[in-house]
């Protein structure tokens, strides 16, 4: 029996959950989406044990209300209550209890089928899966790094630009890598997520069985969603490899002079936005920071949520497929899209695919789209390489 | 119930009579006068020295015979029901730290380090110094050395509690404990032998362990070269076969330790007990003396052999310009690594809105 | 039924209306022990004019509505006792206005403590409200409106004290604006120098209209702000610690707590007092003062003042307290209620007996946490009970002990604060009957159809 169903009667509903540190506005992306506090984590919770009370019963609003939560653990971070870390492991916990019992909405559904059938959430061809690497070394036993590059990266048209930059980076300093090419597969972070926790040991067992007959030891990710679980999660599905994300490698490669910063500046104002899988999943603030501040002319400046406080863009748990929180200008990504503005910056910086994409739309949406450019680091970094 | 080994004899043959004549706080000039007061608390008469005094140790290390005038101002104190400090702070120090049955024990080896009942040991261990070991220690109400109900009068607490003590840690098996605080160092050497209370295993302090790791690291020391003031508190009284330690660390590490009128047999107690027994103004008196002191003679800064007195401390140093800093942070510094202990900053409100400008 | 879903549609956009189970079944109770009841329909609107709407469409259709901002007053006040509609205020929360000068913020209905504070420290940062220790999600107007209490009630009174204006959308859906603000733009007093219309609505729990728009006091905040802890263990001393420490004019919030555990609060009072000041030497001497008042207790020894370490300090100063939150999770239940009844302080000793003596007959873990109001007038008395939320028998046990502290305190000169429907009854039997038939004549005037938070202060 999992923990959460002798736990969660401790939620207490005080609403701490819903705030930054500071309170100055609402942190928790389902509740500012909706407003409603059953969107928020204690109106979720409450609603989980009324669920196992038989309180409530199973309809297909009560799914839409479980899975609009991004994971983002804000909640985690600001709950006051000694069970603070098990919140998120709760809500994971009650959707597998509900895949297991089939009752999951069919954007959800739909999603676990395409990574089954296809390897990606986005239900595009495996053969199509390394399209965008335009002949990028493919990972040989001996090579220092595994590139894992993810299902965004390889087939988002936004987050493959990414991959190209990172890839064009690391080329430069001469860094043994590669990638898997087409047998890549979905990293399973989302399904985990979700709480389809069989096709999750399903692709542990794949993907670790491959980088296991490859040698690998080493993978550095694009994305922080596929750090997050290779990290945490597969060391007990038996995966243990030595994780990085990307923005470590790099941060890493400039300390060691391996990559030769240009003298010229392009004055420009960043801000960084803080994905929760690099950030409160796992404490990696200063690296992607310290990315943008070495490069000459580079002005960093916070947004008002930084760190532990970012606001998340909406994307997790898979959203940024299902989209649940999609639809209003009090979408997530809009409101974190208008927070940037608010900066005076011109470029908002992000550290994952799932954010690029979000941000990107979003960016659009809010007409801001020729006031505010969205690059991922590796893209800022390429692009004051080549102006040189 | 064990006894105070307490010779009179030997009070009656003292001429210096060290205890009363050198204390800080009682005007004792005339040696006469001292002598006479002193065999009315032995003799277990009312004596104003047992309203007055601060229990700052200080007579343990001044009696030339080792013979615990301190101690026997306890006994006498709780024989009369004279309370040092006022009776509800008497009572949450003897509920606080009665064993609860929480408590953490790690993979306890040969040798094990004491938390006594002290979390803020937890942040300064760390780092190379203490690689090899950190994993087997102790912390918990079922480990408190006691020694702190010598400030409140309460020796029958000692005499019930320490002997539970000694037998917990000695269950867990090590042969010797390195004690992270000094009064825990001064319980077993000290206090539990003026008892008869026996102590099963051997007791290392805190210092001697540093010294020994640093002289295996040493080729990793880069010299401080730097000036220091030690905070010599109240329990080091009680083991000043310790103090050597202080000068050999520092001569390892590349800090000078200033020279003050404050240090040594002189020296201050950090006054926080003094503050809650006889009030702020004598608290902020000395503490003021203390800091000037160390100011004066050029210490960048200010060691502490004791959390409390960090607490009590720590503001006022940074105040005066001067860096605090426990002795096993000290050590970390010179070995390249940062400090494990940061400043509470958010728990000293003037001082975080001086530092912010605000 | 479904026409009013319609009609609520209209007024404040589909998204902003639910009739499903789960908005249903989470608006229909609190975090307290009162049995819950579900509403019809819950309801988001942005505007008073909104708000307007609602309450037209109500009473057209005679359909109940109750009013909600954070709901954490736990004693079911926010519960629609007759389904109906509930109102979730929230997302009408804008600061309109912070008058420097004046000393006063003007606010709508939905805004938080949480956003007040964050506001004021970022943009008015020698201004301060009165906080409650409530979780930030709870709002400034709900607080006021059942007379809730702060850090600068000490100084203060109650935080409905500190309100300098309203304004008010009537049972019948007409606006009014209570106070200075019905003459000008200013929201400077809430009443004086004319008839004081503002206790037609604070204390009513949206029963005789609903408050949209709220002028809050401010206060210096000063930039330094400390704590200091002063034990003693005889109950029957701590009235006259409070009125020595009131009387210095020197501090700003004093709260006495006691409880059986953790063990270092065993058989001691602990009376933390706050002191702010804008350097260290106004500090000091304000401590200096602390301490002399208390001077002769110390000296007899049957109190003093402890040294709270710097590690210890953060969680004294924190506003509001995360403390008071976690009480509901010392059972590992996710529960806890308290009963607060507003007293004379001279009580203290008497309630807290009677706080120990309902905790063992009914074997529950208790705490008391006694505010002092207004230097000395009264004192906010808790009687906190925890439970644990699966264990419906615990529950039961500390819904009986409240409702017999609520009992006692009303024998003992107690008036309850912010009562359940069950403790408005008590009150009303006790009261002055002429009282009550003001009440009940002020209650029929504004609320005709009785449609505004039925059940509440039904004056038969």
């Amino acid at each position: 029996m999992h923990k959460y169903v002798s736990q969660i009667h401790r939620c207490f509903r005080c609403g701490y959950c819903k705030f930054p540190t500071d309170y100055s506005s609402f942190n928790c992306p389902s509740y500012r989406r909706f407003r409603f506090d059953s969107y928020s984590t204690g109106g979720r919770l409450w609603l989980i044990y009324a669920w196992l009370k038989g309180e409530i019963e199973w309809s297909e609003h009560f799914a839409e209300i479980l899975y609009a939560c991004t994971t983002c653990k804000n909640c985690t971070e600001q709950c006051p209550m000694k069970f603070a870390p098990d919140i998120v492991d709760w809500i994971i916990e009650a959707r597998s209890d509900m895949v297991e019992k089939g009752k999951i909405p069919p954007r959800v559904s739909r999603f676990f089928e395409a990574v089954y059938g296809y390897g990606n959430p986005l239900k595009l061809l495996r053969s199509d899966r390394s399209a965008w690497s335009n002949g990028t070394k493919i990972y040989a036993p001996g090579d220092e790094y595994l590139l894992y590059v993810g299902c965004l990266g390889s087939y988002d048209e936004n987050a493959q630009k990414m991959a190209k930059s990172l890839v064009h980076v690391l080329e430069t300093t001469g860094v043994s890598f590669g990638i898997l090419g087409n047998d890549e597969e979905c990293c399973g972070n989302e399904i985990y997520l979700l709480g389809e926790m069989g096709l999750f040991q399903h692709l542990v067992e794949k993907n670790s069985q491959k980088f296991k007959e490859l040698g690998v030891r080493k993978i550095v990710t694009l994305s922080p969603h596929a750090y997050n679980t290779m990290k945490n999660n597969y060391p007990a599905f038996g995966g243990s490899f030595e994780l990085y994300h990307y923005t470590q490698l790099l941060n890493d490669l400039i300390e060691k002079n391996q990559i030769k910063l240009p003298q010229a500046r392009i004055a420009v104002k960043v801000t960084y936005h803080d994905p929760c899988f690099l950030g409160r999943y796992n404490n990696i603030y200063d690296e992607p920071r310290q990315i943008l501040q070495s490069i000459p002319g580079i002005k960093l400046v916070e947004m008002e949520r930084n760190r532990k406080d970012a606001f998340c863009c909406g994307g997790g748990s898979g959203n940024f497929i299902t989209d649940l929180l999609a639809g209003s200008a009090d979408s997530p990504a809009r409101v974190r899209i208008r927070e940037a503005y608010e900066t005076g910056a011109e470029t908002l910086a992000v550290a994952c695919p799932s954010c690029l994409t979000m941000l990107t739309d979003a960016v659009k949406a809010e007409d801001l789209d020729d006031k505010l450019a969205v690059k991922d680091v590796s893209q800022i970094l390429k692009e004051s390489l080549s102006a040189t | 119930m064990p006894e105070l080994k307490f010779d009179k004899t030997k009070c009656a043959e003292c001429k210096a009579i060290s205890c009363l004549v050198k204390c800080q706080y009682i005007d004792f000039k005339d040696k006469d006068k001292a002598k006479i007061e002193w065999q009315k608390v032995i003799n277990g008469e009312d004596s104003s020295v047992l309203e007055a005094c601060t229990t700052c140790y200080a007579c343990e290390e001044y009696c030339p015979f080792g013979n615990h005038p301190f101690y026997m101002i306890v006994e006498r104190q709780e024989e009369k029901g004279i309370l040092p400090a006022p009776r509800p702070i008497v009572t949450m120090w003897i509920n606080q730290c009665e064993p609860v049955g929480r408590f953490m024990v790690g993979k306890i080896e040969e040798k094990a380090l004491s938390y006594c009942f002290l979390p803020q040991l937890n942040a300064l261990v760390g780092g190379k110094l203490f690689e090899n070991i950190a994993h087997s220690s102790f912390f918990g109400q079922e480990f408190f050395c006691n020694v702190v109900y010598l400030h409140y009068a309460k020796m029958s607490i000692i005499k019930d509690r320490l002997p539970k003590v000694i037998e917990n840690i000695a269950k867990l098996g090590m042969k010797e404990v390195i004690c992270l605080h000094d009064e825990c160092y001064g319980a077993f050497t000290s206090l539990a032998p003026a008892y008869g209370i026996e102590v099963p295993f051997k007791p290392i302090h805190y210092y001697e362990f540093l010294y020994n790791r640093l002289k295996e690291l040493k080729d990793e020391i880069k010299p401080l070269n730097v000036k220091a003031a030690y905070q010599r508190n109240c329990s080091a009284r009680l083991s000043t076969q310790m103090d050597h330690f202080v000068d050999d660390i520092f001569g390892l590490i590349g800090v000078e330790r200033v020279q003050r009128e404050y240090d040594h047999e002189n020296g201050l107690c950090c006054a926080e007990i003094i503050r809650m027994a006889k009030g702020p103004a004598m608290a902020n008196d000395l503490q003021k003396k203390n800091i000037d002191d160390m100011v004066k003679f050029g210490a960048k800064y200010c060691v502490f052999n004791c959390p409390a007195c960090y607490d009590s401390l720590a503001e006022k140093v940074v105040k005066a310009g001067m860096d605090p800093i426990h002795m096993i942070d000290l050590c970390r510094l010179a070995l390249g690594e940062e400090r494990g202990q940061k400043l509470p900053l958010e728990g000293m409100p003037a001082l975080q809105v001086a530092m912010e400008g605000k | 039924m479904s026409d009013v879903y319609n009609a609520l549609q209209k007024i404040v956009g589909k998204d902003y209306v639910s009739n499903q189970a789960e908005e249903r079944y989470f608006y229909g109770r609190d975090p307290g022990l009162m049995p819950p009841h579900e509403p019809d329909y819950v309801v988001m609107p942005k505007t008073t004019e909104e708000v307007q709407e609602i309450i037209k469409l109500a009473n057209r259709e005679k359909v109940p509505i109750t009013p909600k901002g954070g709901g954490l007053a736990l004693t079911g006040l926010v519960i629609p006792l007759k389904g109906g509609i509930v109102m979730d205020l929230k997302r009408m929360d804008s600061i309109l206005e912070v008058n420097e000068k004046a000393g006063y913020a003007v606010i709508e209905a939905g805004v938080t403590q949480g956003a007040l504070k964050s506001y004021l420290q970022k943009h008015h940062p020698r201004l301060r409200h009165s906080m409650p220790d409530s979780p930030p999600i709870a709002t400034i107007v709900a607080n006021a409106v059942i007379h809730g209490q702060g850090r600068l009630s000490q100084q203060r009174g109650f935080n409905s004290d500190m309100v300098s204006g309203l304004e008010v959308v009537l049972g019948t859906g007409e606006i009014c604006r209570i106070g200075s603000c019905a003459l000008s733009s200013r929201w400077f007093s809430k009443g004086p120098p004319l008839p004081d219309l503002s206790g037609l609505f604070l204390g009513w729990f949206g029963g005789t209209g609903v408050i949209t728009k709220l002028g809050m006091k401010l206060y210096p905040c000063k930039k330094i702000r400390d704590a200091m802890l002063f034990l003693t263990d005889k109950a029957d001393l701590v009235p006259e610690v409070i009125r020595k420490l009131a009387y210095t004019e020197m501090i700003e919030d004093i709260v006495v707590t006691a409880q059986p555990l953790p063990p270092r609060f065993k058989g001691n009072f602990y009376i933390l007092l706050y002191i702010t000041g804008d350097s260290e030497e106004e500090i000091e001497f304000k401590k200096k003062m602390a301490w002399e008042a208390l001077r002769v207790y110390f000296e007899s020894k049957d109190g003093g003042f402890v040294s709270v370490t710097p590690d210890m300090k953060p969680s004294f100063l924190a506003m509001p307290s995360k403390d008071t939150t976690r009480f509901a999770d010392v059972s590992k239940g996710g529960g806890f209620e308290y009963s607060g009844p507003i007293a004379p302080i001279d009580k203290y000793q008497l309630y807290l007996e009677k706080l120990e003596e309902l905790a063992s007959k009914y074997k529950l873990f208790y705490s008391s946490a006694a505010r002092v109001i207004d230097g000395g007038h009264s004192m906010m008395f808790s009687f906190s009970y925890t439970f644990n939320r699966a264990n419906p028998d615990e529950m039961k046990r500390a819904k009986t002990a409240l409702d017999e502290a609520a009992k006692f305190a009303l024998k003992e000169d107690g008036v309850i604060w912010k009562p359940n429907i069950d403790e408005q009854r008590m009150v009303m039997e006790k009261m002055n009957p002429t009282t009550l038939k003001v009440m009940g004549s002020i209650k029929q005037l504004l609320d005709p159809n009785g449609i505004m938070n039925p059940g509440n202060w039904e004056v038969k």
